[in-house]
């Protein structure tokens, strides 16, 4: 038993991190620290970076222009990003759309998509969940009636993350209402262009429009849009789902988060003489996040292990979503103690690119609060923490 | 990296298992807590037989020089099963306080025994004010000519009853909680002026409290030089945490096993109750608590075995230990709450491993002492 890299891996290592320290704009690293949205042109502009290196689709096989990466190196390049702040690749094209479109779709529908995902040329979206299909995902109704070449769809598509910005969006649709809710499901891409599509922005807790819901109204969608087969788009979708659970548990952004949290910490007067970090109950609390970290990283790491010996990702994998997610979230109610009074001014504006005013508050300390709000999200998106315990119980305990 | 057992490792393992599967069912160790030693001398013969006992030791001692992580793997199958022998307080803590601590000689004489079993140690460090501060050491050593006589009294002695020779920390200079000044002697447990107040802990572990008056020793007990035993005690204890440790994730798998197997078969309302979503969740909860504790207890057994520093290897410990004592707190209380009553019982094994899991989550230091001590280093 042993945690340690091999001298090829520990190579590997090296070189994303030089690469990264070199590569990654300096002027993001900046804003990163400062808790500022990146805008949409620095996403892709760092995303065409990494193309150019040969990293963009860490997940992806050589054959589509991936790297090709073990489990192993791809813990790496994610460890390393997440140290120095480096924004992952926007996940809907490179890790949602495209597996489904290797797996499932024509080699014409491969052609045409894989490259623009991997060249960051086109953005994409997400269309699963609707106003009254949330957890409960398989209940969706947004319709789509073959008509002669073309789908016509109807209905509403919600918490669609980023839409504002993407140029297609890949949906769950309705083909059959006659059959067993899973069954009557298919996968379809459209073309945000395509008229009768419109955007309704949803804001946030953080004051931040992040979401959307999409409306359908009569749109007409090419039927060679259609992924796989008419009626398998749920079987397409919950394979994803399986085989995407490495990586989640966020255990490199954590460290990065628990180590400003020790600094600010340090620089935070605790009122009486003191810092924060000299705060008997502070101190605990953080020690038992610094703990937990540690515990969740070996657990990740086990997952990890398992993988690179060829075992299939089990649904143990939910673990690290359960308690990666809520560890992140315990991490924002730690700023928000840090914060105190700071927490309090609602300005949300002034950690949007290029704000001019005047910044309240010192440092990044009015932002705490927004991200605590904005994390709530964490334990309810990518199936919920209890749809994440439902798992766990039949899948592993077999109840 | 390879978090799979080596083939030494799963040897051990299988050992355990077996030995577990054909001597140590739940009516066994019953019979075997209610004996006069409240161990048994016949399995402790066995054990030194198949060479566990050497496990703990370095080659250099003659030992099987096992890592931390071998140690790790054996001592979660003893806490699946509840083994009451004591192989933390002889083999591990005292063996480990006399290897680091002890001179040629004294190991010479010493190790050998331990190792094929013909030696019974207990380590008695704690007293009543200490609580888990090691250095909190009020029991006096004074030297006069050739012998020391030792006054005071300590508690929490695992295996004091049985032990031959205690290992008796004590206070030869400096103040009560000064790091300087503690010696480790060997005191025959059959001394002059050596009570023990003998019982067993709410594991079924034999225990004592154990009080020194004017008890004289020859100096040549003494471990090493003199006042300078604290850090060989220190390393001593977070070796024995650590096994402590495993031993609880041993017993917290069998909680969950056993607790998940009862929810299918229990019916009420005429269904079973792991059909109730409001069991299901919790028993996933249990379950995230036993890999995060395992994690947590892989870690900590590495750090020791690698290259780590020495505060390194301590912080993990800690680290550990305070994580584990959150698990056996929640798998705990909820094995015995999805049993209900029948959970609260003496006859049914859950009750005891939650008594077990209890008394691991105390000893060598409870959740918070862990904590904090995590947070001051």
């Amino acid at each position: 038993m042993n945690a340690d890299f091999t001298a090829e891996e520990l190579q590997f290592e090296i070189e994303v991190r030089e690469f990264l320290q070199n590569d990654f704009p300096a002027e993001y690293r900046e804003k990163v620290d400062a808790g500022i949205r990146l805008s949409k042109d620095e996403l892709v502009h760092w995303q065409k970076i990494l193309y150019k290196k040969g990293w963009a689709a860490s997940n992806w096989p050589v054959e589509h222009g991936g790297t090709g990466w073990s489990a192993t190196q791809k813990h790496i390049f994610a460890t390393e990003m997440g140290l120095i702040g480096a924004p992952e690749p926007v996940p809907f094209g490179m890790k949602m759309v495209a597996p489904v479109l290797m797996a499932y779709g024509s080699d014409e529908q491969k052609q045409r998509f894989l490259p623009d995902i991997l060249e960051s040329n086109v953005w994409w979206c997400q269309g699963y969940s609707e106003p009254n299909s949330g957890s409960d995902l398989a209940s969706l109704k947004t319709s789509a009636v073959r008509d002669g070449d073309e789908y016509v769809v109807n209905g509403s598509k919600t918490w669609n993350t980023y839409g504002q910005y993407a140029d297609w969006i890949f949906c769950l649709v309705r083909t059959d209402t006659s059959v067993k809710k899973q069954e009557g499901i298919s996968f379809m891409l459209i073309d945000m262009k395509t008229p009768g599509i419109t955007l309704k922005p949803i804001v946030l807790l953080d004051g931040h429009a992040e979401v959307n819901e999409v409306f359908f109204d009569e749109v007409r969608v090419p039927a060679n849009n259609l992924i796989g087969e008419e009626n398998k788009g749920w079987t397409y979708a919950k394979v994803l789902l399986t085989h995407e659970r490495t990586n989640i548990s966020g255990v490199p952004r954590g460290k990065r988060r628990l180590a400003a949290l020790k600094r600010l910490a340090g620089n935070t007067d605790d009122g009486f003489g003191g810092t924060m970090l000299e705060n008997s109950a502070f101190k605990t609390k953080l020690a038992q996040v610094d703990i937990e970290l540690q515990a969740l990283e070996y657990s990740e790491l086990r997952t990890l292990a398992a993988l690179s010996v060829g075992k299939a990702p089990g649904p143990e994998s939910s673990i690290l979503k359960i308690v990666g997610t809520e560890l992140a979230q315990e991490m924002d109610e730690l700023f928000v103690d840090l914060a105190g009074y700071n927490c309090l001014p609602f300005v949300p504006e002034q950690f949007e690119d290029g704000f001019q005013g005047e910044a309240v508050g010192p440092g990044s300390s009015a932002a705490a609060a927004l991200s605590y709000f904005n994390n709530r999200k964490l334990s309810i998106f990518g199936g919920s923490n209890e749809i994440q315990r439902n798992i766990i119980s039949k899948a592993v305990l077999g109840l | 990296m390879d978090f799979s057992n080596t083939e030494e490792q799963q040897m051990l393992q299988e050992s355990v298992q077996k030995f577990v599967y054909k001597s140590y069912d739940f009516d066994t160790r019953k019979q075997i807590i209610a004996s006069e030693k409240g161990f048994s001398q016949e399995n402790w013969d066995l054990f030194a037989e198949l060479g566990w006992l050497t496990v703990p030791f370095k080659e250099d001692d003659g030992g099987f020089g096992g890592s931390a992580v071998d140690l790790a793997v054996m001592m979660e199958e003893f806490g699946k099963a509840m083994l009451v022998e004591p192989f933390i307080a002889t083999a591990v803590l005292a063996g480990g306080v006399i290897s680091e601590q002890g001179s040629a000689e004294q190991k010479a004489e010493l190790l050998p025994k331990i190792m094929e079993g013909s030696l019974q140690l207990a380590c008695a460090y704690a007293e009543q004010g200490s609580r888990f501060n090691l250095a909190n050491i009020k029991t006096s050593a004074v030297v006069e000519g050739d012998t020391v006589i030792l006054n005071g009294s300590k508690t929490a002695v695992l295996n004091g009853s049985n032990a031959e020779i205690l290992l008796v920390a004590a206070r030869e200079s400096g103040a009560a909680t000064d790091s300087e000044g503690i010696s480790v002697f060997m005191v025959d447990a059959s001394s002059a002026g050596v009570s023990i107040q003998s019982f067993a802990n709410v594991d079924g572990k034999k225990s004592a409290e154990i009080n020194l008056k004017d008890v004289s020793v020859p100096v040549a007990q003494r471990l090493g030089a003199s006042g300078s035993a604290l850090q060989a005690l220190q390393d001593g204890v977070d070796r024995a945490t650590l096994a402590v440790s495993a031993e609880a994730v041993g017993a917290m798998e069998s909680l969950l096993h056993k607790t998940v197997e009862y929810s299918k078969t229990r019916k009420q309302f005429g269904t079973a109750i792991g059909t109730f979503q409001a069991l299901q969740h919790r028993m996933a909860d249990m379950f995230i608590e036993c890999q995060l504790a395992r994690s947590i207890v892989i870690m900590a057994a590495m750090k020791l075995d690698g290259g780590e520093s020495a505060l390194e290897k301590t912080k993990s410990v800690s680290a550990a230990k305070s994580r584990i004592g959150r698990a056996i707190q929640k798998v705990g209380q909820e094995a015995i709450q999805i049993h209900g009553g029948i959970g609260m019982t003496e006859e049914l094994d859950v009750g005891h491993l939650f008594k077990s899991v209890t008394a691991a989550e105390i000893m060598f230091g409870n959740t918070d002492y862990h904590t904090q001590r995590f947070a001051s280093l």
